[in-house]
């Protein structure tokens, strides 16, 4: 009995570090209700209080994982689950090629490969709503969508090539303290294709009044839809098996789960 | 009474109904998407200013157009950067040539490099979105779709991702041409021209990489308006050429985003214009309309040698927004046609009265009166300088035919008085200088008498002259006799 006693605070002992290990490199995020760019209905949403990573996924920490996991290795994932370019910056099934830097953003991955990355982790994909609610703070307002300067910045970033090679954590912290939201690589989300857009973007439009107003108004109203534009419309043209060049993931975690 | 009013109301009717049975019995298109394919074909594609070679006598065939998407940095004028997006890798993007009734399987690329998604919508398909619906492909994909030409015409394609204007405002359009059966008819060059404007957050000419301003794009104030995605793309060594006696045919199109494109080549008249790209053919067209996302097929022979300037005729975007390409043609002169310049004349108004400059009747005295003679000659030269140099020349030797010489001049020095008249009034007439008939206009001078008294004193001590002063009271003698 003494002995079992022993064992659990030991058990105790020992896994309480992992536990709070969970959220190291994390940050708490207050959860809020706001309204989306352009959203399902450019309604309300309400968003929980959760954690975020607080950078993306990095090729190194993607290189434990299916060091751990050798179902996600290059050669053995499912065809299902990945497409022909998953990895595809991998010399074989443990080492990135030479050109790649460990502490760059993981990219191509697949939605499938990158939620159970989350869920081995004990996380999961943050949905597009609390993706988007931490991205539209900047370095100092948490909802800095009306500000020029925040636009014109991530329209800047898309222009900007081969930023997925950069290192992570280079872009200037938001007011959240999350690293890379903009600037280095798209990120999938956990509900990437539930706004629907077709490819057909002017239909798309039609679809949304309050967003076709929108846009007919010379604001700076238009210039945050542009830009929640692209992220939408490359959210809409990927595919869950798909993995891309400049795009990387990062995890999240419910706030209760962590007590 | 009132049946036969029924009877002649329903026969009318019928009439209606049965003609406009009749107007819709032919249409091309249903006879087109009936055109058999046969065969497989990869297209050829080609980069601005050059076209794929002419369908010519072939049949309809299932033709594979491949092509690939790129996002790339690119010069926009000396010293600018820019990043193109782009279908091919050029502004505008490839060139696609196909006939009518040919079933084209297009396969849409979008370059792994790349950040974006995009799409083509081919303004010659006929479906949803001229196939945006179907090419939306990611970054490292690629998207097939297919369609049947069905109208003959030169048709705009261009990308319809979100946000439209800004994917076209980056360079991502170009042309297909869908050639009637049998081809177009031949021609001895073909060239391949859009026009398209650009938006940046610096101003024109500003250097460095620029980005593009969706601001500017809104409000249509585009900094750059060029042929082919950038300055010069046409110009100097990039210039399109031709021979004497050819046949040239311009396939001109004009992605915009915003701006309407007036189509004029400068010393040329368009023998034969499809316009908008459709059958309707306008001859000796001097300048053509181009809609933003439309074209025209331009045709003229060329006659004489030289360089013909092509610009949008809304001419500050010709001569300070890029707007300018050139076609050189070489070959005989015919100096029927054009003889080039013959001589140089002198022009001189005609009109009874002495030709007066613009001027308000009060001069002002100079402020510094000359207090000697060396300041006489002194400002005398300058004035001479400034208003009789052009015609009398620097040594007062004047223009055979035209303007009498100063120097040696019987006729200034048989009279100072007659001669400070005319500086004054000014002289029209045949006079006889130096044993020389000459009939020309001097105007009145808008001198002050100290300044006339200055400019006849330099004249007559100079170049062989007799040596007179005149002063400020001998010219206002003159001045108050009339």
């Amino acid at each position: 009995m003494k002995n079992h006693a022993f064992l659990i605070v030991f058990a105790i002992l020992v896994l309480q570090p992992l536990l709070f290990a969970q959220s190291k490199g994390m940050v708490s995020i207050k959860g809020s209700r706001y309204i989306p760019l352009y959203g399902r209905d450019s309604t309300v949403v309400e968003v929980n209080d959760f954690e975020m990573d607080m950078y993306p996924v990095t090729n190194a920490e993607y290189v434990n994982f299916v060091k751990q996991y050798p179902k996600w290795q290059k050669s053995k994932s499912i065809k299902l689950f990945v497409d022909g370019s998953y990895l595809t910056n991998w010399k074989n099934d443990l080492e990135l090629k030479d050109s790649e830097k460990p502490d760059s953003p993981v990219t191509y991955v697949s939605w499938f490969a990158a939620k159970d990355y989350c869920e081995c982790q004990g996380k999961r994909l943050p949905t597009v709503d609390e993706w988007e609610y931490v991205a539209m703070a900047d370095e100092t307002t948490k909802d800095a969508r009306v500000k020029p300067s925040y636009n014109e910045q991530i329209l800047a970033w898309y222009e900007a090539p081969r930023s997925n090679e950069n290192s992570i954590g280079l872009t200037p912290k938001n007011a959240w303290g999350v690293y890379d939201l903009h600037g280095l690589v798209w990120e999938w989300t956990l509900d990437f294709n539930s706004v629907l857009i077709t490819g057909e973007s002017r239909k798309d439009v039609d679809k949304d009044s309050d967003l076709f107003c929108g846009s007919a108004s010379v604001n700076a109203t238009d210039l945050m839809n542009y830009a929640a534009f692209m992220r939408y419309a490359i959210r809409g043209s990927l595919k869950a098996k798909y993995s891309m060049k400049n795009l990387g993931f990062r995890c999240v975690q419910d706030i209760n789960k962590v007590k | 009474m009132k049946q036969s009013n029924f009877i002649i109301g329903f026969s009318i009717a019928a009439m209606l109904f049965l003609t406009s049975c009749l107007d819709k019995k032919e249409t091309v298109s249903d006879d087109a998407a009936d055109i058999p394919v046969n065969r497989e074909m990869l297209a050829e594609l080609t980069s601005p200013p050059h076209v794929p070679t002419p369908v010519g006598k072939r049949k309809a065939k299932k033709l594979i157009v491949k092509m690939e998407i790129l996002e790339k940095e690119g010069e926009m004028t000396d010293g600018v950067k820019y990043v193109y997006w782009t279908f091919g890798g050029t502004v505008p993007g490839s060139f696609i040539r196909t006939r009518v009734g040919d079933e084209v399987e297009f396969h849409l690329q979008n370059h792994p490099d790349n950040k974006l998604p995009h799409n083509i919508d081919l303004h010659a398909v006929t479906g949803p979105g001229g196939g945006a619906e179907s090419s939306f492909v990611a970054p490292g994909h690629e998207k097939v779709f297919s369609f049947k030409t069905l109208n003959p015409g030169l048709y705009v394609y261009h990308c319809a991702t979100a946000p439209v204007g800004m994917h076209i405002a980056n360079g991502m359009y170009g042309l297909i041409l869908v050639e009637p059966e049998g081809g177009l008819p031949l021609v001895d060059k073909e060239y391949y021209i859009m026009q398209g404007d650009f938006y940046t957050k610096g101003a024109n000419g500003e250097r460095g990489l620029q980005p593009f301003d969706m601001q500017k794009a809104i409000d249509e104030k585009a900094d750059y308006v060029v042929f082919n995605g950038k300055v010069g793309a046409l110009t100097g060594d990039n210039a399109i050429t031709a021979k004497v006696g050819e046949t040239v045919r311009l396939f001109v199109g004009n992605g915009g985003p915003g701006l309407v494109s007036s189509f004029h080549v400068i010393g040329e008249i368009f023998d034969r214009v499809h316009i908008e790209g459709g059958d309707l053919i306008n001859e000796n067209v001097q300048t053509t309309l181009i809609p933003a996302g439309g074209a025209a097929m331009v045709e003229f022979r060329v006659d004489v040698p030289g360089t013909f300037i092509l610009v949008d005729h809304s001419i500050f975007r010709a001569f300070n927004k890029g707007a300018l390409g050139m076609l050189k043609v070489e070959g005989e002169e015919d100096k029927k046609i054009y003889s080039g310049e013959i001589r140089d004349d002198i022009y001189l108004p005609e009109g009874p009265g002495i030709q007066t400059m613009p001027t308000t009747d009060e001069i002002v005295a100079s402020e510094i009166p000359a207090k000697s003679f060396e300041e006489q000659m002194e400002f005398g030269k300058q004035a001479y300088m400034q208003t009789c140099f052009a015609c009398h020349q620097a040594e007062g030797q004047g223009v055979p035919n035209a303007f009498p010489p100063l120097a040696k001049s019987d006729y200034l020095n048989a009279d100072v008085d007659r001669s400070i008249g005319v500086v004054l009034n000014g002289l029209t007439g045949e006079i006889t200088v130096n044993g020389q008939k000459y009939n020309s206009v001097m105007t009145r001078q808008t001198l002050s008498s100290d300044e006339i008294a200055n400019v006849l004193t330099y004249v007559y001590n100079s170049w062989g002259n007799s040596k007179k002063v005149v002063t400020k009271a001998m010219v206002d003698k003159v001045k108050n006799s009339k």
